[in-house]
């Protein structure tokens, strides 16, 4: 195997582990730990498919720092008022789109099944993630994950990060 | 309509409404013709969405499903999106561009012009003299349901009424001043967010004119300590109830956020504090202090400037406990790229995932929720008095314009509600 596809598979089996790990915090409502899973200098952001697709900007989501992700998890725990609700991911295996030593982009569809006290899931958020990791040191780290949205319409309210 | 069915709610009155007007399929039905096709202008889209000649947008009025287009000569125009054959849609994407201006009905191919005219029918004269219509049969006649047309500052409207005032006198002077202190310059869209509530569209109408929960509801700005009790506020009301502007001045001098803290009562200001203050910063950019605008135009749209946001959110009624929120963002077209990043850092604020604004789709679903089976019961709107004043201020402690919009509401619906509950009787 060539070096190069070797670095590959490395970077595609930490990938997808990553992703796992990403969902199974935000769905274990691990929430306090989703910002460590970002550089310092990140971009979180959830963006509807009718806007990427029209070159429009708006974000219903917009973080463009660590300490921007910790303030919206604050704000959950002691602020914003929702449904209660449990979330469940499902996150496909990554596609990798380019690679530059460390820096990997990287793109993953996911759905988000949402269960209310109503005890009935529904699928709440369906789309792709479209990425950019940093695996240096050893670790794997977001630049920046772009939740591109299909699912245009926002049942009640978006309070848990995708 | 037996008496068991019969919605009750003759009996409202501005500060006390029936819950039936949140469940009732009968009272949805009436007020799609008294209200949204009714004396209303309704919101349709903003110009900036039409700046080409073919544009068009998607939209609604009431439940009705409309489009409204710019014409090759520049001008707006709207129909009802429904085929004048066999009432297909005849407009099948959100937005776009019809370069050619014609509309084509996938059915039968039946043409439309950005006007709405028909231009154009397959096989009109048949085929070797079989099939085709009768000579009798007059393109003119078979137009799309044109709706009235104007615009104000950047906003379009549209009505079915024929006989109503112009857009001018619906809005009045005071929510047109507002309207143009938003719309002060070229706004250019920055996207939409779509939310959609298991609630009637009233509970947000009356949401959205409600200044009694913003810091009880919203808990962000006591949470991180920066209750702003400093600053000056005032909501306006329209003569007939309709419409209201919430205006929140940001405190004289220093516009730093973190200078608000110290301000704040105590018992108000809280533990945590914000890692990233970017996420708030204002810049002024209209030449007062004014640092929350919210202004509610009956019966389905809302115009905002919260800090640096600039939004409209459209109301959509598709069923009593079903309600559609569209938001549309926009900036003003001379923005720099910096401009535009802090609008999108702003914009967590609001919008359906909102640091200050989730919340309000959430109490609409409470509310649908606890009025289930309440027919008969009735609300109590009596904060801050029993009347509707033109202006009301400081706000927060009041509900008038809230009484304002079932003012506005009963005025238009009452004698349906009479003839529903008149029926019921019978
Ligand atoms: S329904 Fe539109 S052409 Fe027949
Ligand atoms: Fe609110």
């Amino acid at each position: 195997m060539s070096v190069a596809a070797e670095v590959a598979q490395v970077a595609q089996s930490a990938i997808d582990d990553f992703n796992a790990a990403y969902g199974l915090c935000l769905d274990d409502d691990r929430l306090e730990q989703w910002p460590n899973l970002f550089v310092d200098d990140c971009l979180y952001q959830v963006i509807a498919r009718e806007n990427v697709d029209n070159g429009l900007p708006a974000a219903v989501m917009y973080c463009d720092s660590k300490g921007m992700l910790a303030d919206r998890v604050v704000a959950l725990r002691k602020a914003n008022v929702f449904p209660e609700h449990f979330n469940r991911r499902l996150i496909g295996r990554a596609v990798i789109t380019g690679a530059e030593g460390d820096q990997v982009s990287a793109e993953a569809s996911y759905v988000v099944f949402q269960t209310r006290n109503d005890g009935e899931t529904r699928i709440y958020n369906a789309g792709k993630y479209v990425d950019r990791f940093d695996l240096s040191g050893g670790t794997v780290r977001l630049k920046s994950r772009t939740c591109i949205y299909d699912t245009l319409r926002i049942a009640t309210l978006l309070a848990t990060p995708i | 309509m037996s008496a068991e069915t019969m919605p009750v709610a003759a009996g409202s009155e501005p500060t006390a409404v029936d819950y039936a007007v949140y469940h009732s399929q009968a009272i949805f039905t009436a007020e799609q013709e008294n209200i949204f096709r009714g004396q209303t202008w309704c919101y349709l889209g903003l110009e900036a969405e039409l700046a080409n000649s073919g544009d068009f947008r998607s939209t609604h009025v009431g439940n009705t499903p409309v489009v409204v287009t710019r014409a090759t000569d520049g001008t707006i125009h709207a129909w009802v999106n429904r085929c004048a054959h066999k009432g297909a849609t005849v407009c099948r994407s959100l937005r776009g561009n019809q370069a050619d201006g014609a509309f084509v009905c996938v059915y039968h191919q039946w043409a439309y012009d950005a006007t709405g005219a028909l231009v154009g029918v397959p096989f009109r004269r048949g085929l070797k003299g079989v099939g085709g219509y009768s000579k009798k049969f007059n393109m003119a006649e078979h137009s799309l349901e044109r709706l009235r047309v104007e615009t104000f500052g950047g906003l379009v409207f549209g009505t079915f009424n024929p006989t109503i005032a112009p857009l001018d006198d619906f809005l009045g002077p005071v929510m047109r001043k507002y309207i143009q202190r938003v719309f002060q310059r070229p706004v250019k869209v920055l996207g939409y967010a779509r939310q959609f509530m298991a609630g009637n569209w009233k509970l947000y109408s009356e949401n959205s004119r409600d200044s009694y929960h913003g810091g009880l509801l919203h808990l962000f700005y006591p949470t991180f300590g920066i209750y702003r009790q400093s600053q000056e506020s005032a909501g306006l009301v329209s003569d007939e109830g309709y419409h209201t502007v919430f205006i929140v001045s940001k405190p004289k001098g220093d516009v730093h956020y973190g200078s608000f803290g110290d301000e704040a009562n105590r018992e108000m200001q809280g533990e945590a504090k914000l890692q990233d203050e970017r996420l708030l910063a204002f810049r002024p950019e209209i030449a007062d202090d004014v640092g929350l605008h919210i202004q509610s135009i009956f019966p389905s749209v809302v115009v905002q400037q919260i800090q640096n946001t600039l939004a409209t959110r459209q109301i959509v009624p598709h069923g009593t406990d079903r309600t559609e929120l569209v938001w549309t963002y926009f900036g003003y077209a001379d923005d720099d790229e910096e401009t535009t990043r802090h609008r999108l850092r702003n914009l967590n604020l609001v919008g359906p995932s909102g640091l200050i604004s989730m919340e309000d789709g959430e109490a609409v679903e409470l509310c649908q929720q606890g009025t289930i089976g309440a027919e008969g019961k009735r609300s109590f709107v009596e904060m801050g008095g029993d009347d509707v004043r033109p202006s009301y201020a400081p706000m927060g402690m009041d509900e008038n314009s809230v009484r304002g919009f079932w003012k506005g509401y009963l005025g238009l619906m009452g004698n349906a509600l009479a003839d529903l509950a008149g029926e019921g009787r019978a």
